[in-house]
């Protein structure tokens, strides 16, 4: 099977952020400011990118926002011919960089939103007054135009806020909601036993989705992640590793997915040492789990094994020890009892505290 | 879709010539759509000020292609666009 090329890229240009979600996906051992590509170099990621094939490109963090250069790189991007999408919180954002950013050619814009109350979004995020800001921030978006996607993060303290979040989606214009229960990777690997959703609420968030999807037709686009845990059959995750879509950290370093630095065997390549074309076709890490010939049994047999690719790679490494593994989400995984039993036992610790990201600089505790 | 409809490409929706797959596309928010050779036809004649009738009227012609199978067409792939938030239809 030949290579295709990329169809997206996420950037991640930095790993600042004024908040502290604790189900953050960014790693662990988090890049420092200092570290950063500067804006030469991340145009030229971007022009590598466009010829290459990308054709997305997601602006993330960290807080994108955060980089006092944003506009510069949208500007750079959009030059190159990709289309941009910024992945923020809001915070950061004023009217007048919302304006200019306008100007540059932004796209699109997908807001995270960590509660649809004060009470929820602030605790949530480890941030006061952050709910009230995105509310502001949302308003600039809707008066100049900015197409929308609302990109609500559900767990067990908040899946409750579900009907709430699409209600305010509509109501923000956004003509997109994603609704992404957590995924634990990173620091959300951390906060399985804060975070975890019963399996009542997850089967009840489904139910929900499943109705909103019919009776919002054609007004609100629903994307749905759920609490995979719980699920029979694993996520097609990054669409196929090494098929659709590539990260480049906010030092350069460029992933599969943004949870492969949780694999310790693999190795990585860099924008600064090696050409995003070689990087992609011939780099160690993107041929590692690349097609279907590094499967063992029960993937290999199975005739889902190009539906889902075997699951998540990464998750098979944090749960199972093995990268190769099954994804133990899937029910032909030896592990799938195991983790439902797991999930339940994380979902059943009611007074677990959050325990928050913490700003890139500072000494990371290893994942549990 | 009704004769009189007028679609059009909302914000952030755009026809992109694929250079690096020698082919068109229409980028959305966080997608992108490969076109074949009639979707980009019918696209490129949705301008937001001509009807549906006439966009198909024009296809029509510029197909050598009967009417009624040309509005066909066109209809559905313009209604799945709109399911999906893609394509604006003004009454």
């Amino acid at each position: 099977m030949s290579t295709p090329a990329p169809i997206a890229m996420l950037a991640e240009l930095t790993h600042r952020c004024p908040l502290s979600c604790p189900y953050c996906s960014n790693p662990v051992e988090m890049a420092r400011q200092e570290a950063e590509l500067d804006t030469a170099t991340w145009a030229r990621v971007f022009r590598e990118a466009a010829d290459l094939g990308v054709l997305q490109l997601h602006l993330s963090g960290g807080e994108p926002a955060s980089r006092r250069d944003l506009t510069e790189l949208v500007r750079a991007a959009r030059e190159a011919g990709l289309y941009t999408n910024l992945i923020t919180s809001g915070i950061g954002l004023t009217e007048r960089r919302l304006s200019e950013l306008n100007t540059a050619g932004l796209d699109h814009i997908q807001l995270s939103l960590q509660g649809t109350n004060p009470e929820m979004a602030d605790e949530i995020g480890g941030y006061n007054g952050g709910f009230k800001r995105k509310m502001q921030v949302a308003a600039w978006i809707g008066d100049i135009g900015f197409p929308l996607t609302l990109n609500a993060v559900l767990h067990r303290r908040n899946l409750h806020q579900l009907p709430r979040a699409l209600e305010m989606a509509e109501e923000m214009g956004a003509r997109r909601i994603e609704v992404a229960t957590v995924q634990f990777h990173g620091w959300a690997l951390k906060n399985r036993d804060a975070l975890m959703p019963t399996r009542e609420q997850a089967q009840e968030a489904t139910r929900i989705v499943q109705e909103a999807r019919i009776h919002l037709k054609g007004r609100l686009v629903i994307d749905y992640v759920p609490a995979d845990y719980h699920e029979d059959y694993p996520k097609r995750c990054m669409g196929g590793w090494g098929t659709s879509g590539l990260n480049v950290a906010p030092d350069g370093i460029v992933l599969p997915c943004h949870a492969a630095q949780s694999i310790p065997h693999l190795t990585f390549d860099t924008v600064t040492e090696a050409s995003l074309h070689d990087i992609w076709y011939e780099g160690a890490a993107f041929n590692a789990y690349r097609g279907t010939d590094w499967m063992a049994e029960p993937c290999q047999s199975c005739e889902r094994k190009t539906v889902d690719f075997g699951g998540c790679r990464c998750q098979a490494m944090a749960i199972v020890g093995d990268a190769a593994a099954t994804d133990p989400v899937c029910v032909k995984s030896p592990h799938h009892a195991a983790l439902q039993t797991q999930a339940n036992t994380h979902a059943a610790q009611e007074d677990a505290p959050l325990v928050y990201r913490q700003m890139p600089g500072k000494l990371g505790q290893p994942a549990q | 879709m009704e004769s009189a409809d007028i679609p059009a490409l909302p914000r952030g929706v755009r026809l992109h010539r694929d250079r690096v797959r020698d082919t068109w596309v229409l980028l959305a928010p966080e997608r992108a759509i490969t076109l074949d050779i009639v979707g980009h036809a019918i696209l490129s004649e949705v301008d937001g000020a001509r009807s549906f009738a006439e966009i198909t009227g024009a296809l029509a012609e510029r197909f050598n292609a009967p009417i009624e199978q040309i509005q066909k067409d066109s209809a559905g792939f313009l209604e799945a666009l709109r399911n999906r938030r893609f394509l604006d239809v003004v009454s």
